[in-house]
């Protein structure tokens, strides 16, 4: 066993012992929602980060996801958890369609398809009132009072997503993400179904990205068409926190999710009531000049460039 | 028996017939050379062998079936395999991955991909360089990359496109015995090639176009000596003169 798996190890029990190590449920809700970004964050990291199909338009998959589980109780009737399962698979069938429609495109073109794609069902979530209750929202009644429930039911989830992440990384599927990724005339004429793999791929990262839409309505028991389909909460977080994180690494936008919602949480709050008032609203800049400093320094993200992470704090340390 | 059947093979691109009206065939196991001048087609012809452009009319026929409009994938698993003439090695994947990934073509398990692909860098000389990024390999390197690529797939009809140009002296003579040694394990080749080195040392038969069309076709010698492929590569005066 190498020190990678002890590291494993620590990080699993530290993270099933969490809430009782911090009793604090401003903390606790922190790290579910961290957890709902890792899941978020490595299913964009498949289909972005290892199959190179650069997508500006996940919160159209978390959105649906999310409208599915509200759906299925206010609708329905049926119990909030049945959405889990419901969002996941209603993601799927929507990634179906999107990829039938958008894999025509390739690179640039792609990622603007994903773009108008999510913001015709955010258009189309505001104006089905009949369905969606339109600006009003969908209202549900939490399940669990306690946060307990949700950070393992959020953890079990992240666990899920980045295990699946991995094991279909080492799979013949992995080698075949990869090569569309580098070069998708080369792959097809390797015998690779560019096109069938690229929406095995966009199939898997809607999948979990409704999973986690599905568990945010349970979780906050309130979504309208502006929170789940949002440009820059959604579909733009989900690309910082793979950037910032690591592109095609398996832990990169576990420690992305980690980080962005740290830095959004900490200006959110004006430093914890420690700065003044106005820079609750800095955090927009603050993530931008992140993003400029990791392309331009960490271009492979923390995780993928650890090495040269470590090296210069080396060096500092050796030379003071 | 013929293996490629190309029946009056015509792309056009608008108004610019690229290939136009060629007709050639592949014996199994021999190797057959394309050659013409630059811009002539011969790389548009490839393409249209499989199906990365859609032909505009005539027939392609791989072991007597049309394969024409089969998406590129497909053509590759009945037993074409090709490479580029500009190179399309997956940079950022070790030269082992390039051609695992290439080896699931036929290879069933991990396992079975590795142990073929690893086969075939030691086959193609390329396997000290195994753990390498495929970007970081030199030009010759990465032209063997592509053949190593196509070998994976275990074509029994192998496209290759320049694979000697860009070459040194030394890569060139290995580059040919390569070939050789490819041709030797019953795999037909068809090849596109400017250097005379090794297009008149390796081929059976060339077919010579120019301007998209057939100038001649016959043994190495004959075609050297046919006047529309010396009036193609050294211009009418020279014809005229000799």
């Amino acid at each position: 066993m190498g020190q990678k798996h002890l590291t494993l190890i620590f990080i699993g029990i530290l993270a099933v012992a969490f809430p009782f190590l911090v009793p604090s449920d401003y903390y606790l809700h922190l790290v579910i929602i961290a957890l709902m970004w890792v899941v978020i964050g490595s299913a964009w990291n498949l289909l972005a980060g290892y199959t190179g199909q650069v997508s500006f338009g996940h919160a159209m998959f978390f959105g649906v996801g999310a409208y599915t589980a509200g759906i299925i109780v206010t609708k329905l009737e049926m119990s909030a958890w049945w959405g889990m399962m419901f969002g996941g698979v209603t993601a799927m069938l929507i990634g179906l369609f999107v990829g039938w429609v958008c894999f025509r495109l390739r690179g640039p073109y792609f990622a603007l398809a994903t773009l108008a794609g999510s913001e015709i069902f955010r258009l189309v979530a505001t104006n089905w009132e009949s369905l969606t209750e339109g600006m009003v929202g969908i209202l549900i009644i939490q399940t669990f009072t306690s946060k307990l429930p949700y950070y393992y039911i959020a953890l079990t989830l992240a666990f899920l997503c980045i295990f699946v992440i991995h094991v279909v990384m080492k799979s013949k599927w992995g080698y075949y993400f990869v090569s569309i990724r580098e070069d998708q005339d080369a792959a097809e004429s390797m015998g690779i179904n560019t096109t069938l793999y690229k929406n095995v791929s966009l199939l898997i990262s809607a999948f979990f990205t409704g999973m986690a839409g599905a568990f945010y309505m349970n979780y906050m028991a309130f979504i309208d068409p502006h929170v789940v389909f949002s440009l820059h909460y959604i579909s733009i977080m989900a690309i910082l926190v793979g950037i910032v994180g690591g592109v095609a690494t398996i832990m990169g936008p576990a420690v992305g999710a980690f980080i962005m919602i740290g830095l959004q949480e900490t200006f959110r709050s004006a430093f914890f009531g420690l700065a003044p008032a106005w820079t609750s609203e800095a955090h927009i800049l603050v993530f931008g000049l992140l993003v400029i400093f990791v392309i331009l320094f960490l271009p492979n993200g923390i995780v993928g460039d650890w090495s040269k992470i470590k090296r210069k704090l080396f060096r500092i340390k050796a030379s003071s | 028996m013929a293996l490629l059947e190309v029946k009056n093979l015509t792309k056009a691109f608008g108004g610019l017939k690229a290939v136009n009206d060629v007709t050639f065939h592949v014996n199994e196991g021999e190797i057959l050379g394309l050659i013409g001048p630059n811009g002539s087609g011969k790389t548009t012809t490839f393409n249209c062998i499989n199906n990365y452009y859609t032909i505009t009319s005539g027939d392609v026929l791989f072991k007597g079936a049309s394969i024409k409009g089969l998406k590129t994938h497909k053509v590759c698993h009945l037993g074409i395999g090709r490479t580029f003439q500009v190179v399309k090695p997956l940079a950022r994947m070790t030269v082992l991955d390039n051609v695992t990934a290439s080896a699931f073509c036929r290879a069933g398990t991990i396992k079975a991909a590795k142990e073929e692909a690893y086969r075939i860098l030691e086959f193609s000389g390329l396997v000290e360089h195994k753990d390498k990024l495929a970007k970081s390999l030199p030009i010759g390197g990465r032209k063997r990359l592509e053949i190593a690529r196509a070998l994976a797939t275990k074509p029994e009809l192998l496209l290759l496109d320049e694979t000697a140009a860009g070459l040194t002296p030394s890569e060139l003579d290995e580059a040919i015995e390569l070939i050789q040694k490819i041709r030797e394990n019953g795999t037909t080749i068809l090849i596109v090639e400017h250097i005379m080195k090794v297009i008149m040392t390796i081929s059976d038969r060339i077919h010579a176009i120019n301007f998209g069309q057939t100038i001649g076709e016959g043994t190495p010698h004959e075609v050297a000596n046919n006047p529309a492929v010396i009036k193609a590569y050294l211009g009418e005066a020279y014809a005229q003169c000799k």
